[in-house]
């Protein structure tokens, strides 16, 4: 029955998908409609073969079919991404490689939103997906919710991430960063987002223990309020159903404004919330010490959730936003320091008693140096919403050395540890094939993200300063064509940085598919699911 | 920090354990919770101080009275005020007497040169020695189209060349001689030009291409090729090419033409975006004495 329903919906979906691919009004929209008629194709034919099959026995244990997949695409995503960026930066650096042949497609302003999504939200989101389905059944001692819902939220979510991808090489956008994808593609997003809340909201309903552990409470503000930013900030009425273009429901200051709410937060509970739920599980795990402080874990969860929702004006300041917003967006940055390294503290303490394991255990290095950077990036950015830091900051490459030590630093390394962490755990290997990939990956990652920030630091405060240059009479000192020149050498540094970091994820890459293949295996344990305590 | 944290379980842990993971029940570290409370305080008085909580009309104030718009207003208020006597001179200053007032001529020239950067570098380059290629000229020589003396100049960044918006832009248009002279004798006016500029040529062509120059390019470029500031014919004796010299360049600019197109600058022709009288001459100061004003 419940397959004769699948049958007729996908057949439905086929049949709509090329209706839509024929009345296409746009390029993208058109590929875009091939591509879901293509997959729905597919299910549909995967589906009728297996009808009248028997059905597995439910399984009881972990669900982790699904959290390898994501260990997979995470790291696939990750590769991609940093390919990109480190091409776009040697196009900002040599602009002969926005190619002749490729432009409308290749050129830096359609390759800088793959990046920016590539990097945030498919290596990103796959990451907290996957590690996310993980540390929920692990915390709560319990399978996860939703049968095979989790797989929906998997494929959905990589389905959301190719139509936003070609979406971008085809043209297709809304134009606001890190929203760039249109209409149809968010709805989709916000059906698989609904569906990845109702797994993650079942599995705590479903925990042995009576508390929830933090990790668990960062996860789920994350879920909850990227939830809430995606819906507002894409409300939009598309010009045409069988279209790609749509247009803002928010005009002038009050979309800036939307889009700089969205914009922040998605730093603040993508990046840093989510990030920080990884952080509490992985770290102590790890390290196999307890968390330093339950209280501070309460205060500064709270603090930070309330408190990152009203800094997004902070990237409006000196423009058409008014005065009392630009100072509130800046007091709630300011005060958002120490909330933020309640994160650090935290995860650097509970380190306390076990710090000789940063001499033995690269992965722990890892984790540490991803904390360091944390600390360092919650602390620029609070200084950079400081209006006067920021009328030399804003508008310069500072901005982009603060975003990468922030996602190279933090959000990459925390990421490449848990993937260390997961994988002999998940294909049930003894130990990782090679320690010391980890310390080669650990050190270029390392350079490279130094290499990044420093020369993003000089460029960027060179350039503000070049900027607001005027000579005793009050005229302008520099044309901004000298500002860019001024930037090459620093350009080309960043993107040997870029190079570096690429070059750590690809051994990464390398030494997981060792593991897997060849790392001795564990010797079989019952399936831990041992009651909480 | 006040309290070492716990390594030989000195403080209780919470009790809970998730997959193997405790919970110390350590205090929040003072400096951390001071830190806190003083941005808290901070906070407070600062948006007493400045434009701050929305209200039902309008947003409180502040103290201070600040505002970001009116402190750019008063910075421009403060620049203007100190060189208005300066700007005045500038708008009504006799152009060709400038240099005698080296205290205007210098103000002249660094408001030129910013004004320069900002508007004209776009094409003539920051360095202001343009790009050939692109047919946009350099203006650190002595060559000039539509005369360099620094009333021509302030003419021509007035009204623009070849432009829609000024009735009394600079006006001119070479004919594309494909659509006229056949491959041969483009080929040959191509020579003529070689040897009137000095380059390497061939004689036998280049002296059938001078009767074709003679009959068809004289009238504006000169008998001795030495161009026309009047019509914006380029001397074609220098070694100065706008678009180029070599005889690849100098075919395809015979076949198809060229017209070159710059906007009118004054604020007549440019509404809310042009410059004002005081500003154009400093431009034309700037760019006369870049090295070949005449």
């Amino acid at each position: 029955m419940w397959d004769t329903v699948k049958l007729i919906a996908l057949a439905g979906i086929v049949l709509l998908a090329a209706i839509a691919a024929n009345y296409a009004r746009d390029v993208p929209y058109m590929v875009h409609a091939i591509i879901i008629m293509l997959v729905a194709g597919g299910m549909f034919l995967y589906t009728i073969r297996r009808v009248g099959d028997p059905k597995p026995e439910p399984d009881l244990g972990y669900m982790d079919d699904v959290i390898r997949a994501g260990v997979i695409a995470t790291a696939f995503w990750g590769v991609v991404g940093f390919l990109a960026g480190v091409f776009i930066a040697f196009q900002l650096a040599f602009p002969v490689l926005n190619f002749e042949w490729a432009q409308g497609y290749m050129n830096f302003g359609r390759l800088r939103p793959l990046h920016t999504s590539a990097v945030i939200f498919a290596f990103g989101g796959n990451a907290l997906i996957c590690s996310s389905f993980y540390i929920v059944q692990r915390t709560s001692a319990a399978r996860l919710w939703g049968g095979n819902l989790p797989w929906f939220v998997f494929w959905g979510y990589n389905l959301f991430i190719v139509l936003a991808a070609t979406g971008y090489l085809l043209g297709s956008t809304q134009g606001k960063e890190y929203a760039e994808p249109e209409w149809y593609v968010d709805l989709w997003l916000t059906i698989v987002w609904v569906a990845y809340l109702l797994v993650f909201l079942g599995t705590i309903m479903r925990r042995k223990e009576k508390h929830i552990y933090v990790a668990n409470w960062f996860l789920l503000s994350f879920i909850v309020t990227v939830a809430m930013l995606h819906i507002v900030n894409n409300l939009s009425i598309p010009v045409s159903i069988f279209g790609s273009k749509s247009v803002q429901v928010f005009s002038g200051v009050q979309d800036a404004m939307t889009q700089w709410w969205y914009g922040h937060n998605a730093v603040g509970f993508f990046l840093t919330a989510g990030f920080l739920g990884m952080m509490y599980y992985f770290v102590p795990k790890q390290a196999e010490r307890p968390v330093f402080s339950y209280k501070l874990s309460i205060i500064h969860f709270w603090a930070l959730i309330f408190l990152y929702i009203w800094a997004g004006p902070h990237h409006l300041h000196y423009t058409a936003l008014p005065d009392w917003a630009s100072t509130l967006g800046m007091v709630f940055s300011v005060v958002l320091w120490m909330p933020s390294w309640g994160g650090m503290i935290n995860g650097l303490m509970t380190l306390s008693g076990a710090w000789d394991k940063l001499r033995t255990d690269p992965i722990i290095r890892m984790m540490v140096v991803s904390i360091g950077f944390y600390g360092m990036s919650t602390f620029e950015g609070p200084m950079m919403s400081i209006k006067a830091v920021n009328s030399l900051s804003h508008y310069t490459d500072w901005t982009i050395g603060h975003v990468h030590s922030g996602a190279l630093g933090w959000n990459g390394m925390i990421t490449f540890g848990a993937l260390y962490f997961l994988v002999p755990r998940l294909w049930n290997r003894e130990r990782l094939y090679s320690l010391a990939m980890v310390n080669w990956h650990f050190w270029l990652a390392t350079i490279g993200i130094v290499l990044y920030a420093a020369s993003m630091w000089v460029t960027g405060i060179m350039e503000g300063l070049m900027w607001r240059e005027v000579d005793a009479q009050g005229f302008l000192v520099n044309s901004f064509a000298d500002t860019v020149a001024a930037k090459f050498p620093m350009y080309v540094v960043r993107a040997l940085g870029g190079v570096l970091y690429l070059a750590g994820a690809i051994i990464m890459c390398y030494n997981l598919w060792m593991t897997i293949r060849k790392a001795p295996a564990k010797e079989a344990e019952a399936p831990a699911m041992a009651p909480a305590e | 920090m006040s309290k070492t944290p716990d390594t030989e379980h000195e403080v209780d842990t919470t009790g809970h354990v998730w997959d193997g993971i405790e919970e110390y029940n350590n205090p929040l570290p003072r400096w951390w919770l001071w830190t806190f409370y003083a941005t808290i305080a901070w906070g407070i008085i600062y948006t007493i101080a400045y434009p701050a909580w929305p209200l039902i009309e309008r947003a409180t104030p502040g103290l201070l009275g600040y505002s970001t718009r009116a402190e750019v207003a008063d910075e421009i208020a403060t620049v203007n005020e100190r060189n208005a006597g300066l700007t005045e001179r500038l708008a009504s200053v006799e152009l060709a007497a400038l240099g005698d007032d080296p205290e205007l001529m210098n103000f002249a020239v660094n408001g030129g040169a910013a004004i320069f950067r900002a508007n004209c570098s776009q094409c003539h380059g920051s360095g202001a020695a343009g790009v050939q290629a692109a047919g946009y000229p350099n203006l650190l020589d002595d060559d000039w189209l539509w005369g360099g003396t620094i009333d021509e100049i302030a003419y021509t960044v007035t009204h623009g060349i070849r432009n829609e918006q000024s009735p009394d832009t600079h006006w001119s248009e070479m004919p594309a001689f494909g659509e006229i002279l056949a491959e041969e004798e483009i080929a040959s006016v191509v020579q003529y030009v070689l040897q009137l500029s000095g380059q390497d040529h061939d004689a036998g062509l280049a002296s059938t291409g001078e009767t074709l120059y003679l009959e068809q390019c004289s009238a504006c470029h000169g008998d001795a090729g030495m161009g026309d500031t009047f019509q914006g014919a380029p001397n074609l004796v220098d070694a100065i090419w706008l678009y180029g010299g070599d005889p690849e360049t100098l075919t395809e600019t015979i076949t198809y033409s060229r017209f070159g197109v710059m906007p009118a600058w004054a604020e007549e022709w440019r509404p809310g975006q042009g410059l004002t009288e005081a500003e154009i001459n400093a431009v034309a100061a700037y760019v006369h004495q870049l090295g070949g004003g005449e």
